[in-house]
């Protein structure tokens, strides 16, 4: 048995174009296409360290969007997901660097400071989860306010400084490869069996279908919600030792611009803003669509803002191509 | 009488097959009010949809003022100057009344784009004068009572130069002074020539209001006259006394139901045409089962339960293998019931005993564990998860009995087996595979749904509101036999309809409420329809 809502019925006319227009896989298939086409264009895209470092900039990114991908199947939206790393880093810095940190130079600096960040990203995702569930406050208002609160909050905490100095053993957890892979691969896969094999993702996909109707069936809608946030405040801490291990800073301004990157990556992947739909896998096409169109750009030479343009433009026609698909799945059903 | 202003001529309608309206034709006269009266799904509100360009009719034609009229929306309704009173009103609530009764066009200066307040509000006061209504045109719509909103929503229709008023149960939700209110309006309405048509169940009030009445059952205008033709009594025999020939399912005492045809009645209208389709003293000639009798200990008990405004001193109680029905019009507060029990909405006084332990305060999940399970009216939005596939939604109330440990790892091969038996339990339509979004479902087979969702939790008192609405014949039929079988195997259901002939068909016992309150009782010896309706039809401000 599948998990919940997956469009793989198939329509009555069976072209193979068809079929693969309507594949949950389709924004796989086409970052595979835009990397074939750009390919010849494009020095150096194919080359191994290119391939590494895109592979570096995606894996943190991957491991907010799986958090992402949690709350939006509930029909909710957490845009405070980088302030939580920005928070997580400089809280998780002060917490371990050998200048001034609480615990400098003690050997159990490490594993404590990422206890610390992850505690504390799980810890601002339950606030959000508590004001959205219970106290019935949109999520979009809700985030968006603790998005500005814990932006503020971290650069108050180090004076606008970057904190420099982490234990060697902390900065290999992201930013070695293996390891940063090793670490994404692990979180993805216990998002994955969450939400495909436990009551807790069934929970999640239903009250994102129909909140009324799972209440009534038994559901804690509350509860539920309110873990969805959680979850999503914990990968963002985890997504903040893989970036401030990468840099080797606590840094309050980490990953500032990447919110909208999250969000696209998510959707483009194909969970949906309206709530029920969303998969671990979907949210890595997402990610690497969105690493592939940034980092080929980058190769190009382009300006920061012309990249940010032809983002714009890429994820509108991808967005353009699933309502279309939609509206094609409805029909044939 | 005058030249008929409307006329409707051989009106007929079939949903899917089934006919509501059947050659329906009668005549509103110019100036005169016209009272409809019917059962519920008798065609009124199918009839009104025509007249209000909402639905074409099949076939038949309507006249205004001799000239052929087939509007094509409620636009073009509303040009010819036909005007309807919904019972749902529809107002901006958060818009003043003024701007309510302008929000198609508002007055202009000078060709501007900008809004003449002054003007505006000038003519709000002269219509508001009209209807009798005191208050400033700037008061926002929802500061006002339902009655207060109703008048407006009248007003909105003398607005736009109405001819021809519908009033759909305008009394439903008022009380005794603001219902004697709007009655003195309509006098003076009809008094200066307006022509209304009034639907109600109140009877009294149909009597009392109109110059001509129209009686619809099953479809066909079963009656027609002027008012000094007919009284209450006369109008009840008309309504009820209909020839069904639908299917009901038989209980046995083995618990495997078997369908016997229920004849058509040949008894004339106005007696008790209904003979029991299930034996009252069901398995008592066997006694395999004694303790599943009806007649034993309660398994729910519900004592003195209130609740302001919806509900009022309900005291009732169900048995193991009962069928228990609650009738009561639109309105009578039994849907408002079922939501109480289950834990929906608080309740203020009383208490609910289930197997002798009071229920503290009910949730949905407090009631599902204790055993209690509840179809709501509304399957759609309550119901299902409609983009969510046939299987998560069978299987979403009973997940936490498949669950290994503390974790909540689900055992998928549970699960799929615990779908796949229910399938064939409810006989959902093999066609749709276990993947498929519930939504590409037929009416029928969406229910067959719900149902065996909560039939896989094997609940001991199943509370069904409109089990069947909007659903065909057959699958109609599997549904009643569905829950005789629960009954059958101990269960207490309790069966909310607003269709007696269902409940007749179906229940032990009946239960008729009426505004909020339970005004009789009848055991399956004594079914009566005519009673029945005479109690759901109790309006104590009559008195």
């Amino acid at each position: 048995m599948t998990a919940l809502a997956t469009s793989n019925h198939e329509p009555r006319t069976t072209s193979s174009a068809l079929r693969l227009f309507q594949s949950e896989h389709l924004v796989l298939f086409l970052a595979a296409a835009y990397f074939l086409a750009l390919l010849p264009f494009t020095p150096g895209l194919a080359a191994r360290a290119n391939l590494v470092n895109l592979l570096a900039t995606l894996l943190p990114l991957f491991v907010l969007a799986v958090g992402q991908t949690f709350v939006l199947i509930t029909a909710g939206i957490d845009l405070s997901v980088m302030s939580t790393v920005a928070l997580t880093s400089v809280v998780g810095a002060l917490v371990m660097n050998g200048d001034t940190g609480w615990l400098a130079g003690h050997p159990l600096a490490a594993p404590v400071g990422v206890v610390v960040m992850l505690a504390l990203g799980a810890g601002v995702g339950l606030v959000n989860g508590v004001a959205v569930s219970r106290l019935k406050m949109p999520p979009f208002i809700v985030t968006l306010t603790t998005m500005m609160f814990l932006s503020g909050l971290a650069i108050w905490l180090t004076k606008s400084k970057t904190i420099y100095n982490l234990p060697a053993a902390f900065n290999a957890l992201g930013g070695s490869i293996g390891s940063a892979a090793a670490i994404a691969t692990g979180l993805a896969v216990l998002a994955h069996l969450t939400l495909a094999r436990t009551l807790l993702g069934r929970w999640l996909y239903a009250v994102g279908h129909n909140p009324w109707a799972a209440g009534i069936s038994g559901v804690p809608v509350a509860g539920v919600v309110t873990a969805a946030y959680a979850a999503s405040g914990l990968f963002a801490a985890g997504a903040s030792v893989l970036y401030t291990g990468q840099t080797e800073t606590g840094s309050p301004v980490l990953g500032q611009r990447l919110l909208l990157d999250v969000i696209a990556a998510t959707v483009i992947g194909g969970a949906s803003l309206f709530g029920g739909r969303g998969k671990v896998l979907w949210a890595l096409f997402g990610v690497l669509f969105i690493k592939l169109i940034d980092n080929s750009l980058n190769l190009l030479n382009l300006s920061l803002f012309a990249i940010t343009m032809v983002k714009g433009g890429v994820i509108l026609l991808a967005a353009l191509l699933d309502s279309a698909r939609t509206r094609l799945a409805t029909v044939a059903a | 009488m005058t030249t008929p202003q409307l006329q409707f001529e051989r009106i007929t309608k079939a949903f899917a097959g089934v006919p509501v309206l059947r050659e329906v034709s009668f005549d509103v006269p110019a100036g005169a009010t016209v009272g409809l009266v019917g059962e519920n799904g008798a065609g009124k509100s199918t009839l009104m949809n025509i007249l209000g360009g909402n639905l074409a009719p099949d076939a038949g034609r309507m006249w205004i003022d001799d000239e052929p009229f087939a509007p094509r929306s409620p636009i073009d309704a509303a040009r010819r100057g036909i005007a309807f009173v919904h019972q749902e009103l529809n107002l901006f609530l958060n818009l003043t009344i003024a701007e309510n009764l302008f929000i198609t066009g508002f007055p202009r200066t000078a060709g501007l784009p900008w809004i003449a307040r002054a003007e505006l509000h000038r003519r709000t006061a002269t219509l508001l004068a009209e209807v009798g209504l005191t208050i400033s045109p700037r008061t926002p719509v929802e500061r006002l009572s339902t009655g207060e909103r109703q008048l407006v929503e009248i007003t909105r229709a003398l607005s736009i130069d109405a001819r021809l008023l519908i009033l759909d149960e305008p009394t439903t939700s008022l009380g005794a002074r603001e219902t004697r209110r709007l009655f003195e309006l309509l006098a003076r309405l009809r008094a200066r020539g307006l022509t209304m048509i009034y639907i109600s169940h109140t009877l009294e009030d149909v009597l009392r209001l109109s110059d001509r009445i129209v009686v619809l059952r099953d479809g066909e205008v079963v009656g027609q006259g002027a008012r000094g033709e007919f009284d209450v009594s006369r109008l009840v025999s008309l309504m009820v006394g209909r020839s069904l020939t639908q299917l009901y399912p038989t209980r046995t005492r083995a618990g495997v139901p078997a369908a016997r045809r229920r004849e058509p009645s040949e008894v004339s209208a106005g007696q008790n045409a209904i003979a029991p389709t299930r034996p009252s003293a069901h398995r008592t000639e066997v006694g395999a089962e004694p303790s599943a009798l009806p007649s034993s200990a309660p398994l729910l008990e519900v004592r003195g339960l209130s609740q302001p405004g919806v509900v009022h001193d309900i005291s009732f109680s169900l048995t193991a293998g009962e069928v228990l029905g609650v009738f009561g019009l639109m309105g009578a507060g039994r849907s408002e019931l079922a939501r109480l029990l289950f834990g929906l909405e608080p309740h203020g006084a009383g208490e609910i005993r289930l197997e002798g332990r009071a229920l503290p305060r009910i949730t949905p999940q407090s009631a599902i564990r204790q055993g209690l399970a509840f179809l709501t009216e509304n399957r759609r939005d309550e119901g299902l998860c409609l983009h969510a596939s046939i299987a998560d939604n069978i299987a979403l109330v009973s997940l936490r009995e498949h669950c290994r440990g503390a974790t909540g790892w689900l055992d998928l091969d549970s699960i799929g087996r615990a779908v796949r038996r229910m399938r064939e339990a409810v006989r959902l339509t093999p066609t749709a595979s276990n993947s498929a979004p519930v939504k590409l479902l037929s009416g029928g087979n969406q229910q067959k749904v719900v149902l065996a969702k909560w039939l896989l939790v094997q609940p001991r008192v199943l509370i069904l509101d409109e089990p069947t609405r909007g659903i065909d014949v057959g699958a109609k039929f599997e549904i009643y036999q569905l829950i005789l079988g629960l009954a059958d195997g101990g269960a207490g259901v309790l069966v909310i309809s607003s269709e007696i002939e269902e409940l007749l068909g179906l229940c032990d016992r009946i239960l008729v409420m009426s505004r909020g309150e339970i005004r009789d009782e009848l055991r399956r010896e004594v079914f009566d329809r005519e009673r029945i309706l005479r109690a759901a039809l109790h309006a104590s401000k009559a008195a």
